[in-house]
């Protein structure tokens, strides 16, 4: 087997191509990776960020992943500041990018137009169990509906913590994609947002078909739960049951103690609890 | 940093210190893939897969084992397991490498930086590619790991699980069968 390779080899001028000494002339074939590649695997396991514009009816939100899923969530004036609070909060790298990758666009489009069984990746490392359980508890509340901070706080089992609840919605380092904006407070009133103070907080609402104004008000004249005379449930006002009650057979409750003594009971859909005054 | 305290560092501070490896190592993974491979695309897929899957292994791995690791042969290893599981699961031959997409990736080029005068320009570089990129796997794998790679037989062995011995005759035996598909043209113009 030999001999064939000899008669192909031009003898005696060959010298020292492709001899067997390492390194030789294969070495050459050693080009370096494309330069990106490094930082592709970096952000692929989640040790470095990359963060892209998205538009949204509040304006441009600037929004960091990597291969575990979304990580934040900012609404800043330019990616470099976005960017800058992101490596600070995170502790990560993290590089511009001009678009969310399709996967994740496509699935943020569509939660955020109301699709809920939209699954979407999210990156919540370094957060409390407490924070996770409060954020898996909001991102029930369906899209134009909203619901009390002691609401959560019961649904969670912790019905005493409405404050640590309020404060744990604070830090959602996802907002929009969950939905903290759908948390009032429990005297009916709007409340803080994260993502740029209350007045987002109501343009978002009501771009879900809300009507905040309507909302508040009804909260001062003290309307917190709202019943129906045929079925004799009460509800949430926001509740889909609720809204769907023809305003003649509509009753408004000031607390679930009220609703009970008028022999009503709690919708099985949006649950609604006695809620501790604390927020 | 060597491989060494790579190991060491990595079984301390896996996330601290897993980019230092990326970048020690990237170019490497990439080089094994592409000519494993013949194929800068299917390279660059399979070296991310790669050293992924690597930080995922090492997710998993107490110190101890980390700090026992050897790096270059482990890292090769797991390259070549991803070219072999892409060969088999395709049907279709790869697009062969062009030169067009190759001369995005030149290195620095000179006399400077090539003291031992082995330089190759980009057409012939290509068509040596191509003539290994076709030998069969046997001797493409271990020639690679010995000559773009710079892996030593015990390394080698390590990772191809064959004997030293039988490699170096497979390497012997893989640059024969390369030199034999080269035109004598070919071949000067390498040393030019």
């Amino acid at each position: 087997m030999t001999r064939t390779t000899l008669t192909a080899c031009p003898t005696g001028s060959s010298g020292p191509v492709l001899g067997d000494e390492a390194p030789g002339v294969l070495s050459a074939l050693a080009v370096p990776a494309p330069a990106g590649l490094a930082d592709d695997v970096l952000v692929e396991v989640g040790l470095v960020d990359r963060m892209a514009p998205y538009p949204s009816p509040i304006g441009t939100l600037f929004i960091a992943w990597n291969g575990r899923g979304v990580a934040e969530v900012d609404l800043g004036l330019d990616g470099d500041g976005s960017r800058a609070r992101h490596e600070a909060r995170s502790g990560r790298r993290t590089i511009p990018a001009d678009v969310l990758p399709p996967h994740l666009a496509d699935a943020i489009g569509r939660r955020l137009a109301g699709e809920r069984r939209v699954r979407i990746p999210l990156d919540l490392r370094g957060c409390t169990e407490f924070e996770v359980a409060v954020w898996t508890k909001a991102l029930e509340i369906p899209r134009g509906e909203v619901r009390p901070y002691g609401w959560i706080a019961a649904e969670i089992g912790r019905p005493k913590a409405v404050r640590a609840v309020g404060t744990a919605l604070g830090h959602n380092p996802v907002p929009l994609i969950v939905p903290c904006h759908r948390v009032v407070r429990t005297d009916g009133t709007i409340g803080q947002y994260s993502l740029g103070g209350p007045g987002n907080k109501r343009t978002i609402l009501a771009a879900e078909g809300l009507d905040p104004a309507a909302l508040e008000d009804a909260a001062r004249r003290g309307e917190r739960l709202t019943g129906s005379t045929t079925t004799r449930i009460v509800c949430w006002p926001t509740c889909r049951h609720a809204r769907r009650t023809q305003d003649r057979y509509r009753v408004a409750f000031r607390s679930l103690r009220e609703a009970g003594a008028m022999g009503y009971r709690p919708c099985k859909v949006c649950r609604p609890t006695a809620l501790e005054s604390a927020a | 940093m060597d491989d060494t305290e790579l190991a060491h560092r990595l079984s301390q501070d896996l996330d601290g210190t897993f980019e230092s490896l990326v970048h020690a190592h990237v170019d490497r993974c990439h080089a094994i893939a592409h000519r494993m491979t013949g194929n800068p695309h299917d390279a660059e897929e399979i070296a991310q897969d790669a050293l992924v899957r690597a930080y995922r292994a090492l997710a998993t791995y107490d110190p101890e084992r980390i700090q026992d690791l050897l790096i270059r042969p482990w890292l090769a290893t797991i390259v070549l397991n991803l070219c072999r599981n892409r060969a088999r699961s395709r049907h279709a031959p790869t697009t062969p490498l062009d030169a067009l997409v190759e001369a995005g990736n030149e290195p620095a080029a000179g006399a400077a930086s090539d003291p031992a005068g082995t330089a190759v320009r980009t057409a012939d570089r290509e068509r040596l590619a191509a003539r290994l990129a076709a030998l069969p796997e046997r001797y493409r794998a271990p020639v690679i790991l010995r000559h773009v790679d710079d892996l030593s037989y015990a390394e080698i062995a390590a990772v191809l699980g064959r004997p030293e011995g039988t490699l170096k005759a497979q390497v012997h035996r893989g640059l024969a069968l390369l030199r034999a598909a080269m035109t004598a043209n070919e071949l000067e113009e390498l040393t030019r």
